[in-house]
């Protein structure tokens, strides 16, 4: 197996399409839709990597964010940030917040796969 | 004569009969009917628990032992009253304006919210009453005693303690079922306060039957009477003038410190001009109960056999003649003086333990105090019936403790010279801004210590808790500090030598302390609030206590910038959060421009101050600064009203500046509308460019691409029909739209939209209810657009609909000139914080997966009703989700034209 990347999006279709892009190059993926438990979630499965959608019911990313880097076992954990904010500052104020990297949608499903492969050096 | 039994099934169909009148006012007032509830009469009656077991049977015994002193406990209150105009209407506007909950709230609330000094206030409180309500206990358990041994055959009244747990039992049980019900904005008691307004008649009725069968039945009318006083000991009384002064002062106090006469004078007070009505009608209230007692005494005193209690003639005179049932009426009198008295009293105290002992315990053990989520409101509630239960519990102890001794018959005037210690904090605190906190808690400590140990426990006798050799000696032989002749002044009687020394001394502490220090912010802003209540009028209020931070933020930002502004930029935050549809977080951005938004309303300093004060947290409550926004408001409202009076160029500038304003704030609400459009686009965009790219993949299995396909031309869709969402809605919003104006039958439009509706999640079961006969309804509009409507509303029910059984309700009726359709599913609702977002463009409130669309409908639908002259609106409180369409039976065609041009 490859290694494990955890993705947390809410928009059905979109996971589809990232678990399906992972899955082809070799990633071991699961996912989850819902904000509230997050962080739990992600404690428990304890991935190499995360990919972290912005806007969640329950609770928004910008606070899973925030949660995750201020625990002491999570807070070196990537975190690739994907948001549909049409916003500019929005990279700015994720990647102050502790994104390791920031993708707007719609991407290039190149770039997705490219960047989660530099974020986990071999 | 009168069997046990029959006395204790009585008792108990009088004690049901409460509850049914305190049951029946409770349903009354949630349906919102508060009406006759709260008139002046009930009002009046209400305040007549100040008569409690000690004036219903007491005051006889007082006259038949001092003559006509009893007076003064009657004066004292009749003076307050006639006087309302001076303290009483101050009191009850502060309590209104503040939302004081009990006297140690207001005292507390005066001085900086000091906890400090509501805890001072509720040890009083609590010392003080104890002895009373045991004493309440006693009187139900003599009267019944009374019965006991009245009987020839004699029935031996079961052991007195248990009869005195069973009333304080019955008493917790009432009290804790109709004083803590729910958690009332106003804390106010609809049920309480018309089981007392009975209990009230019921014992001005028995005093003034027992009166009338004394004066007429006994005696030979009025001037029997006049020669029987002049013939009676009571005409050798001398007057003396200190004590009648000294009781008159010490009961006017009483009335305006007792915990449960403020409770019901000011706290239960729910229109200020109930007053002016009680001005005169509690003074009547009081001279009727006085007008037999000294009848009563004198032919008790002739004709009972000598040694008799005078405490009880009402009861045993009645007794005596062989009136059965009128002595009954008197035992229920006296029954309903005592119980009256103890449920008032253990509600008043036991908010006052709750708030001020309990919940500041409860927050400081707590970790993350105030701040921490939890079910606060159930915890108060618990709080306070244990409370009740635990002043109930004191109550009965004190009793069964002092074994009904004499002591208890002087307990009323003790207690009353013990809560009268409040006194000058409270008029200080009300007419002197330079009053200060350590001031009144020195004051009302030096007071209370004094109290006790002049009055309270030299009253227990020698060789209880003072020992005899103190109160001779003084204590360690020390002559000057003898408990009844502090300082060596000797030869006055006990309660004025009590009542001079604690008093005066608790002023003098609290004047010269107050002259030395000084107030801090929020002392000195309650004490303005306070001296200055009457400067600006509080306005109606709607606040609802406790509940999430932010919904406390937005009430308070309504108190200050206006409903509608204030909802707009909590929304416009909540999408920037990429929460719409909800409350915004309250992170320290979101703060931060709240802050500069309240500032531009009320400056600067007071934005900060108040934005402050939230942002620590615990120490001022959200109750706290919605009262400080409202007065804020009021302020803005006055000076915009001088303002306007004043200069037109100063008018033209605000003009300008207003216009300004909400140009700024359409550009705020654009800006969060586009940055939404643009989410709403790229989320189906992101799937189909994703999976586009996928299909490009020539090893892609057969089955993966029909799917795949499938998907791309699902999200297709979904956003062409958001781009017609869109168009529509800016055609709606722009009142370009061309109405097509036809006549049709309500009944054919309702079923077919329920027919276009039905695809909506086919495979669930959906039970419809609709009424044919009363749909048959002629309209005249655009019977397109109004089924749009229609379809929107029975797919939102198909689609949220959370019922296990899912149904929808559809009522349709004509009113006048309008035609009235109801949708009402039996699924759990939309949460009351939401009910105001949901008609606002994308406030959908699920996650997007399940609802499919944009989170336009109810946006359009409202636009579409504008158009067609009528409304939508969520109607709140019907079980599930429920929207009430109403629209004209005719839409005028003239006025689109109009409108068109």
């Amino acid at each position: 197996m490859g290694r494990h990347v955890l993705l947390i999006e809410d928009e059905p279709h979109i996971a589809e399409a990232i678990r399906f892009l992972l899955a082809r190059d070799g990633w071991a993926v699961t996912s989850h839709s819902d904000g509230t438990d997050a962080v739990e979630v992600i404690r428990r499965a304890a991935p190499d990597v995360l990919i972290l959608d912005l806007m969640l019911p329950g609770r928004s990313g910008h606070e899973i964010l925030s949660d995750l880097r201020g625990d002491p076992d999570l807070a070196t954990l990537p975190v690739l940030v994907l948001s549909a904010r049409g916003h500019a500052d929005t990279r700015a104020k994720v990647e102050q917040a502790g994104a390791s990297r920031f993708i707007a949608k719609p991407f290039a499903n190149d770039e997705i796969v490219a960047t989660l492969r530099q974020m986990t050096p071999v | 004569m009168v069997p046990f039994n029959i006395l204790v099934a009585v008792c108990l169909v009088y004690v049901g009969l409460l509850f049914l009148v305190a049951f029946a006012a409770e349903r009354r007032a949630e349906r919102g009917r508060v009406g006759w509830l709260r008139s002046p009469l009930v009002y009046t009656l209400s305040l007549s628990i100040y008569c409690t077991a000690w004036t219903f049977y007491g005051a006889v015994g007082y006259a038949a032992r001092s003559g006509l002193e009893y007076l003064t406990i009657y004066l004292g209150p009749t003076l307050v009253l006639i006087g309302w105009w001076v303290i009483l209407r101050k009191l009850v506007r502060i309590g209104r304006s503040q939302r004081v909950t009990s006297i140690a709230d207001l005292i507390s609330s005066r001085y900086g919210k000091s906890n400090v000094l509501g805890v001072i206030v509720t040890v009083i409180a609590v010392v003080a009453a104890t002895p009373y309500i045991a004493l309440q206990l006693q009187s139900v358990t003599l009267s019944f005693g009374v019965f006991a041994s009245g009987t020839p055959e004699g029935w031996a009244l079961p052991d007195q303690s248990a009869t005195a747990l069973w009333v304080a039992g019955g008493l917790t049980l009432f009290t804790i079922l109709f004083g803590t019900r729910n958690l009332d904005a106003n804390e106010r008691h609809h049920g309480v306060v018309m089981a007392i307004a009975l209990e009230a008649v019921v014992k001005l009725v028995a005093l003034l039957a027992v009166g009338i069968f004394v004066v007429w039945g006994v005696a030979d009318g009025w001037s029997d009477i006049a020669a029987r006083v002049h013939a009676s000991p009571i005409a050798d009384w001398p007057l003396q003038p200190g004590r009648w002064i000294g009781l008159t002062f010490v009961s006017a106090a009483a009335v305006l410190t007792l915990p449960r006469m403020f409770q019901v004078m000011v706290v239960e007070n729910s229109d200020e001009r109930h007053l002016s009505t009680a001005s005169w009608a509690f003074p009547l209230y009081l001279l009727l109960m006085s007008l037999f007692v000294v009848p009563i005494a004198v032919v008790g005193l002739a004709e009972l056999p000598a040694g008799s209690n005078p405490d009880l003639f009402v009861l045993t005179l009645p007794l005596a003649e062989g009136q059965g049932k009128l002595a009954m009426l008197a035992f229920l009198g006296g029954f309903s003086s005592a119980t009256s008295m103890v449920i008032v009293a253990a509600i008043a105290l036991a908010t006052m333990v709750s708030n001020h002992v309990v919940m500041p315990l409860w927050l400081s053990l707590r970790e993350g105090g105030a701040r921490a989520p939890g079910d606060v409101r159930g915890l108060v509630l618990m709080s306070r019936r244990i409370s009740i239960a635990a002043v109930l519990a004191l109550g009965y102890i004190y009793y069964v403790l002092s074994g009904g001794s004499a002591a208890l018959a002087a307990i009323g005037l003790i207690a009353f010279l013990g809560v009268a210690q409040i006194l000058p904090a409270m008029i200080g605190g009300i007419f002197w801004r330079g009053a200060t906190g350590t001031g009144a808690a020195l004051g009302l400590t030096v007071g209370f210590l004094i109290w006790l140990y002049t009055l309270y426990l030299p009253s227990f006798g020698e060789g209880g808790l003072l020992s005899a050799r103190i109160l001779a000696e003084g204590p360690w032989g020390i002559d000057w500090l003898r408990p009844q002749a502090l300082f060596g002044i000797e030869g006055l009687d006990p309660l004025l030598h009590a009542l001079f020394w604690s008093l005066s001394l608790n002023t003098f502490a609290f004047v010269s302390v107050s002259l030395f220090t000084f107030p801090g912010p929020v002392e000195r802003m309650q004490g303005l609030a306070f001296v200055n209540v009457f400067d600006h009028d509080p306005g109606a209020r709607g606040w609802s206590r406790g509940g999430a931070e932010a919904e406390d933020l937005l009430a308070m930002a309504q108190g200050i910038l206006g409903a509608e502004e204030a909802q707009g930029f909590f929304e416009a935050e909540a999408q920037a959060q990429g929460k719409a549809g909800f409350l915004p977080e309250t992170t320290p951005d979101f703060i931060e421009r709240l802050e500069r938004r309240l500032a531009g309303a009320v400056g600067s300093a007071t934005a900060h101050a108040m934005i402050a004060q939230f942002a620590v947290g615990a120490a001022v409550s959200a109750q706290d600064l919605m009262a400080v926004a409202s007065e804020a408001q009021q302020i803005l409202e006055y000076s915009t009203q001088l303002e306007a009076k004043s200069e037109e160029l100063a008018r033209t500038a605000r003009q300008l500046t207003e216009a300004n304003d909400k140009l700024k704030d359409l550009s705020v609400q654009k800006d969060a509308f586009l940055s939404q459009i643009s989410h709403e686009l790229r989320t189906p965009m992101t799937s189909i460019r994703a999976f586009s790219e996928i299909l490009k993949d020539p090893d892609l299995p057969a089955e993966m691409q029909k799917k795949y396909a499938g998907v791309i031309h699902d999200e297709t869709i979904r956003l062409t029909r958001l781009l017609d969402d869109l168009l529509d809605l800016s055609v709606l919003e722009n009142r370009k739209v061309k109405l097509d104006v036809k006549v049709a039958n309500l009944h054919d439009l309702i079923s077919k939209a329920v027919q276009a509706a039905s695809n909506t999640r086919p495979e669930r079961q959906f039970t419809l209810h609709r009424d044919y006969p009363a749909e048959h309804i002629p309209v005249i509009t655009d019977t397109d657009r109004l089924v749009q409507v229609f379809i929107n509303l029975v797919s939102n029910a198909r689609k949220y609909c959370d019922a296990e059984r899912p149904e929808l309700t559809i009522n349709a009726r004509q009113r006048g000139g309008r035609v009235i359709v109801d949708f009402i599913d039996n699924g759990s609702g939309i949460p009351k914080a939401s009910q105001r977002l949901i008609f606002e463009k994308f406030a959908r409130l699920t996650d997007t997966a399940r609802a499919g669309g944009a989170g336009l409908g109810l946006a359009i639908c409202r636009e579409i009703m504008t158009n067609l002259g009528g409304t939508i609106a969520y109607l709140p409180g019907q079980g599930g989700a429920a929207f009430r369409v109403s629209l004209p039976v005719r839409r005028e065609v003239a006025i689109d034209a109009a409108a068109a041009e």
